[in-house]
């Protein structure tokens, strides 16, 4: 009977394209087993990533400082898989020994804006009053500022290296992880279980961080899932720019900004981190596209 | 006889929320407008610096009695706040300073160099209007299809690859392999502005096809289109005469707020094809540790985002029939 009856109402709902019910057959399926497949493999892989970048001192086949001018660029061969640069330094141990500059970094700075932005919001959103109007008024001037236009500024006036640049983007990127916790710690306030915490007797701080915060962090870690990639790109885009990790230190953006003037020369010195860079944002882009499928079903195919 | 009462009724209604919501708005703008300037100029600040220690800061030659006399002259001996409505006042009246390293006025600077911005962000939504938003229905339309899996792998690669990267490959491929365009601009035409358009277009549309897929998909899924469909009128009919103009309000409004997002992204791209525009400026500017330029250019920015922001808002207010009429309230 209760069998019949969910099968009539899928039947009802899904009758606007021929072709939605081989979806929704997909997204069945999904639900079981692929989804988590693909999040265990994506996962995997981003994990892999970020090892890489951790001992990437260990897994380069050179050392991506070692300059043999007899050697500069050379074009890839067996020897040196993507060449060399205009120093003769090995293209592929560059780029492996980059990866801590660009993953681990970028990790380390969504990891810090989603924990900055999601007390400020937290805390925005559980005592009201002036301290929030003040902090979202504060959060709306620094979302006035468009792309990049703040974090180039801060960047250039710290004076470039890679912490500040992270410092730019953190400034800049905060308020959206501030404004995602507040809502969600408003509609999360005045409900039963947090009552019922207060009444058995839990301070504030306990009840924010054992009963509210995991029940608010889902949309926050989606968000941040979501945003890896485009902070990757953001952060060696500072680089590219020269605000970022500066040379001799091996950082994607600021490796391939250095190779433009070798590009009708040898111009898989500028390819080599820049296709690093493409692959390493397209597989944080498909965990956090996977982990958003995970989390919301329905936001599947948009 | 009640719609004499009706009628007007609801056009009072209309105008009442409407003009309420725009005068709303625009007093929200203030506090923004006031924290953009005193953030900008703070930061300048901070940075520690000012137009004497940057004009003779490592010439020693220079006495104190001239650098105090010069500071006087320049107001800098006053206290920061008022300094700040100084510099708000002057930035208002298009007074922006002089730069340290040309000696030229800022604000000419900065508006000789805007037009190129403009032009090509205007170039790049156009090219992204034009590729993103038929292949955008293509796909909500073919849903589920091949065509629809191909356009959505190409949207994910586009929006995986960094501007910057795109715009070496086309160096690359169109410059030198082809030679079919020249490296870098010499000035601002058409022939040069092709290769930053592209760039900039790959990375937009890409992101819009997703969003314009998204919009059309969501219309689709509306009630109206199964009743359409239950009725006997032909799919076709209904997408182009029904879900595709309503999903336009949310795909103009979606395409608008990336305008701003653009003129603050397009530096990147100016200072890889020297184009000469308010990007690149800045790019060279921080460089420089020319501030006066770069806290036009972030002032200004931020103001142009913020307006432009504004009116995408109130036209989707304006345009939307069931706002407009009062349906629905904000």
């Amino acid at each position: 009977m209760k069998q019949t009856f969910f099968r009539n109402h899928e039947n009802r709902s899904n009758r606007i394209l021929p072709q939605e019910k081989k979806i929704q057959a997909g997204i069945k399926k999904d639900r079981t087993g692929s989804a988590r497949a693909r999040l265990v493999f994506f996962g995997l892989l981003a994990f892999l990533l970020l090892l890489g970048s951790v001992f990437s001192e260990a897994l380069a086949p050179y050392d991506p400082d070692l300059q043999d001018l007899t050697i500069a660029k050379a074009a890839p061969s067996a020897a040196h898989l993507l060449g060399t640069d205009r120093y003769g330094r090995d293209m592929l141990s560059r780029v492996i020994a980059g990866s801590r500059a660009s993953i681990f970094s970028t990790l380390l700075l969504v990891a810090v804006i989603t924990a900055i932005g999601t007390l400020i919001g937290v805390f925005c959103g559980w005592n009201g009053k002036r301290a929030d109007a003040v902090l979202m008024r504060i959060s709306d001037i620094f979302l006035a500022f468009p792309g990049l236009v703040f974090a180039m500024a801060v960047a250039g006036l710290l004076g470039g290296g890679l912490h500040n640049a992270i410092i730019a983007l953190a400034a800049i990127s905060w308020p959206k992880y501030a404004r995602i916790a507040r809502s969600q710690t408003l509609a999360q306030r005045e409900t039963a279980y947090l009552k019922a915490a207060r009444l058995a007797g839990s301070g504030t701080v306990k009840i924010i961080f054992v009963h509210l915060l995991p029940n608010i962090m889902g949309p926050i870690l989606v968000t941040s899932m979501l945003d890896i990639g485009t902070m990757m790109m953001e952060l060696a885009g500072l680089s590219f720019l020269g605000l970022g990790a500066k040379p001799p230190t091996a950082e994607w953006g600021s490796m391939m900004s250095d190779a433009r003037s070798l590009m009708t020369t040898a111009p898989w010195v500028a390819f080599s981190p820049g296709a690093a860079i493409f692959l390493s944002v397209m597989v944080f882009n498909l965990l956090g596209d996977t982990v958003r499928d995970y989390a919301d079903p329905r936001s599947r195919d948009l | 006889m009640y719609m004499n009462v009706m009628i007007p009724g609801f056009f009072r209604l209309m105008e009442n929320t409407l003009y309420k919501y725009i005068i709303q708005r625009l007093l929200q703008l203030i506090p923004v407008l006031i924290g953009i300037t005193f953030l900008s100029f703070a930061m300048m600040r901070v940075a520690g610096s000012d137009a004497i220690t940057e004009l003779y800061g490592d010439k020693g030659a220079v006495s104190q009695e001239i650098i105090d006399a010069r500071r006087a002259e320049l107001g800098l001996d006053q206290p920061f706040l008022t300094q700040y409505v100084t510099w708000l006042g002057g930035m208002v009246r298009g007074d922006m300073g002089t730069s340290y390293v040309s000696g030229l006025d800022v604000a000419e600077t900065f508006a000789s160099k805007l037009p190129a911005t403009l032009l090509l962000t205007a170039l790049s939504i156009l090219a992204s209007v034009l590729i993103s938003i038929p292949l955008g229905i293509l796909a909500a339309v073919f849903r589920g299809r091949a065509v629809d899996y191909i356009l959505r792998f190409i949207s994910f690669i586009g929006n995986s690859l960094p501007n910057f990267f795109v715009a070496l490959l086309l160096m690359h491929l169109l410059s030198i392999r082809l030679r079919l365009l020249p490296v870098l601009s010499d000035g601002i035409s058409l022939r040069s502005a092709l290769m930053p358009t592209m760039t900039l277009a790959i990375a937009m549309s890409s992101k819009y096809m997703r969003q314009v897929r998204a919009a059309v998909l969501e219309e689709l899924q509306k009630d109206y289109v199964t009743g359409a469909k239950a009725r006997g009128v032909r799919s076709r009919v209904t997408l182009w005469n029904s879900v595709i103009r309503s999903s336009m309000l949310t795909i103009i409004t979606l395409l608008a707020l990336s305008i701003g997002n653009l003129l603050g992204g397009t530096a990147i791209i100016e200072s890889i094809f020297m184009w000469d525009g308010v990007g690149k400026m800045a790019v060279d500017a921080i460089t420089m540790r020319d501030y006066p330029l770069i806290q036009a250019y972030v002032v200004w920015m931020a103001v142009i985002y913020v307006l432009v922001n504004l009116v995408t808002d109130l036209l989707y207010h304006l345009l939307d029939p069931r706002i407009r009429l009062g349906v629905i309230r904000e």
